[in-house]
């Protein structure tokens, strides 16, 4: 589903050269259920985002359904970026001024998905995630995991191949934080990939696989280990 | 083009920020508003000015009597010049290419015009039968005098409306009927319409009629003509010949000034005609800046509202949409925001516009302020295309938003 290749990326700051990803090597398959981890500053964002397309890699390469990802542009990026992936921010990122339902419908929207279609098969996925009577609320009235779950519908609604999670937990309380990792398990099962980017230790045990990154590079299962026992 | 989504995203934004928006739509509104006032304004000057000139014959020449102020021949300043049959005759001898219809006129001073026990104090004058083009009359009722009337020295008179209006009851056919001007009875023959409401408080006789009834000789006040289709400088050179042939009849120098005047009606109306030229240009030199103030405005607003949302632009992005959607998108707000206060302001000018029309008597000066369609149209273009330019920069700079700006949390 996923190859990665030798992945360098660095950021221009100012007269410095920031190398933030240094040679990645991995493989995520279909139906992977996988946390990304490191600290702040480790990569994993910036990982992440290449991986949604969201961003350019300087050297390497990256396979997607075995198809070589290099120099799109917007347009073909938005377009794969639609087919592919669902995104699940750790603000939600919902649009404050459409409810719960249309939320979940823009992605359709984007695919030109008529207006009554839309609405009915965001209705399907909020019943999912067991949001249906609060379909017409705006996100204010929501609260932090009701929004949560309204972004994970909304990320699913498309029917994506992967599920790219940037701290999806990071803006919830503990409890409501298990609800979420619960859901996305639930997702797992269904065939999607889950790839889940987290600093909490907890939320990536719950994940089948773990890559840890550290200074740009992937830590080694027994470096791994070794780190894990002081977090 | 037309997307209830779309549509809902717009005016949700426009929601949220009301008063800012309704700043920067009131100032296109007002650039609007202004440009189609002014324009209107303009055009009611002009109408005026126009409208006075259609009264009589746009192509005419008129010749009035004057004194001389330098001395001639031997004859000393401050003679009246007197005009005879004569003047007019040879006018038209002379000029015979270029005349073609012309009349002299006798003003018969202190004449009542009476019928039964009605009267009123209008003018009669004597003329020949070219005044009714020179007036540009229209006809109600009857006809015009005519060449027979002329020769037979006919006590025939063609009345105005407001003549007829004065003397007659309201379904009295006054064609045929007699009035008396001063002692005499003369028969009416027709009602006319000036399309000045002044010349209206006339009356018109055969001229050759009223030198004999009314004892005046061979004397004539003033003679004009129309002359088809000559350009400014004929005309001016028309008037120049027209002096010399008058200074050679009555001796008096043709460079005086004094002794005769002549309106050139050809020379002013196109003068007046290019004034308002200038004057419709310099009020769209100001509508237009008016309006470049309000798409400054929009654009200004734009590009905040487009930083305002590079979150929700990115996470647009971020679940698929293109480019060219986000661009469409912010363009889109801003045509609607100018367009609909543009709307709002042209729809308030020209009610204004209609109001000011209706409700204000039309003089000589001012008459019918209005904006034509063409106006209409060409403000309204003028309008979605300044959405459009204000709305640009701000959309390409909401396009160019990486995606990767949403998914960063601070």
């Amino acid at each position: 589903m996923i190859k990665i290749e030798n992945l360098h990326k660095s950021y221009q700051m100012g007269l410095n050269k920031l190398h933030v990803l240094k040679g990645l090597n991995f493989t995520i398959n279909d139906g992977e259920l996988v946390s990304i981890m490191g600290s702040s500053g480790s990569g994993k964002s910036t990982l992440l985002n290449i991986l949604g397309l969201l961003d350019n890699y300087d050297e390497g390469a990256f396979y997607l359904d075995d198809l070589l990802i290099q120099d799109l542009n917007e347009t073909k990026a938005a377009a794969y970026r639609n087919k592919y992936f669902g995104f699940v921010f750790q603000s939600f990122n919902l649009i404050t001024f459409k409810n719960a339902q249309e939320n979940v419908a823009l992605p359709l929207y984007y695919q030109g998905v008529t207006r009554k279609k839309r609405n009915r098969i965001a209705l399907e996925y909020l019943d999912k995630v067991g949001l249906k009577d609060w379909a017409a609320h705006l996100p204010s009235e929501l609260s932090g995991g009701q929004k949560q779950r309204v972004a994970i519908a909304r990320a699913l609604v498309t029917n994506p191949k992967v599920i790219l999670a940037d701290e999806p937990t990071g803006a919830l309380d503990s409890q409501t934080s298990y609800d979420v990792m619960d859901i996305l398990k639930d997702i797992n099962k269904t065939g999607i990939s889950v790839i889940i980017v987290t600093h909490e230790h907890d939320i990536a045990e719950m994940t089948n696989r773990i890559i840890k990154l550290h200074d740009g590079q992937i830590m080694k299962p027994e470096e791994a280990e070794k780190s894990a026992s002081y977090v | 083009m037309f997307d209830i989504d779309k549509w809902q995203e717009i005016f949700s934004t426009i929601r949220k920020n009301k008063l800012r928006t309704f700043l920067t739509a009131f100032s296109v509104a007002w650039g609007i508003f202004m440009l189609i006032i002014l324009l209107g304004a303009g055009k009611g000057l002009q109408n005026a000015a126009m409208h006075n000139f259609k009264s009589d014959a746009v192509n005419s020449l008129w010749v009035y009597t004057g004194k001389t102020s330098k001395a001639h021949e031997g004859y000393q300043p401050g003679r009246n010049i007197r005009f005879t049959n004569k003047d007019f005759n040879e006018t038209n001898r002379l000029n015979k290419e270029v005349i073609q219809s012309s009349s002299a006129r006798l003003s018969v001073w202190s004449t009542d015009i009476q019928y039964g026990d009605e009267l009123v104090g209008h003018r009669v004058y004597g003329v020949h039968p070219g005044t009714e083009e020179l007036e540009q009359l229209t006809f109600e009722q009857g006809r015009f005098i005519n060449k027979l009337d002329m020769k037979h020295f006919k006590k025939v008179v063609s009345i105005s409306y407001k003549t007829r209006d004065a003397l007659f009851k309201k379904n009295e056919d006054p064609i045929g009927k007699y009035i008396r001007l001063g002692d005499m009875p003369f028969k009416i023959i027709g009602v006319f319409k000036d399309q000045s409401e002044r010349d209206n408080e006339r009356v018109y006789v055969p001229i050759a009629t009223a030198q004999k009834a009314f004892g005046e000789g061979n004397r004539i006040h003033n003679l004009a003509f129309t002359s088809e289709k000559i350009s400014i400088e004929q005309s001016v050179a028309l008037e120049k010949d027209l002096r010399k042939q008058f200074a050679k009849r009555h001796h008096f120098d043709p460079e005086d000034d004094r002794a005769m005047y002549v309106n050139n009606n050809i020379e002013n109306a196109k003068e007046i005609r290019s004034v308002f030229t200038g004057i419709s240009l310099f009020v769209w030199l100001i509508g237009i800046g008016t309006i470049i103030a309000g798409i400054v405005g929009v654009s200004n607003i734009m590009l905040i509202v487009v930083k305002e949302r590079t979150k929700e632009i990115g996470v647009r992005k971020a679940i698929g949409a293109t480019p060219w959607s986000v661009i469409n998108l912010v363009l889109l707000e801003s045509i609607t925001i100018t367009t609909l206060a543009g709307y709002f302001g042209l729809v308030l000018g020209v009610g204004i516009l209609e109001l000011l029309s209706a409700n204000m008597p039309n003089s000589d000066f001012f008459r019918n302020p209005e904006a034509d369609f063409s106006v209409a149209v060409s403000a309204t273009i003028l309008l979605i295309v300044s959405g459009a330019i204000a709305g640009l920069i701000p959309a390409r700079k909401a396009a160019k938003i990486k995606p990767i700006v949403a998914l960063r949390d601070e």
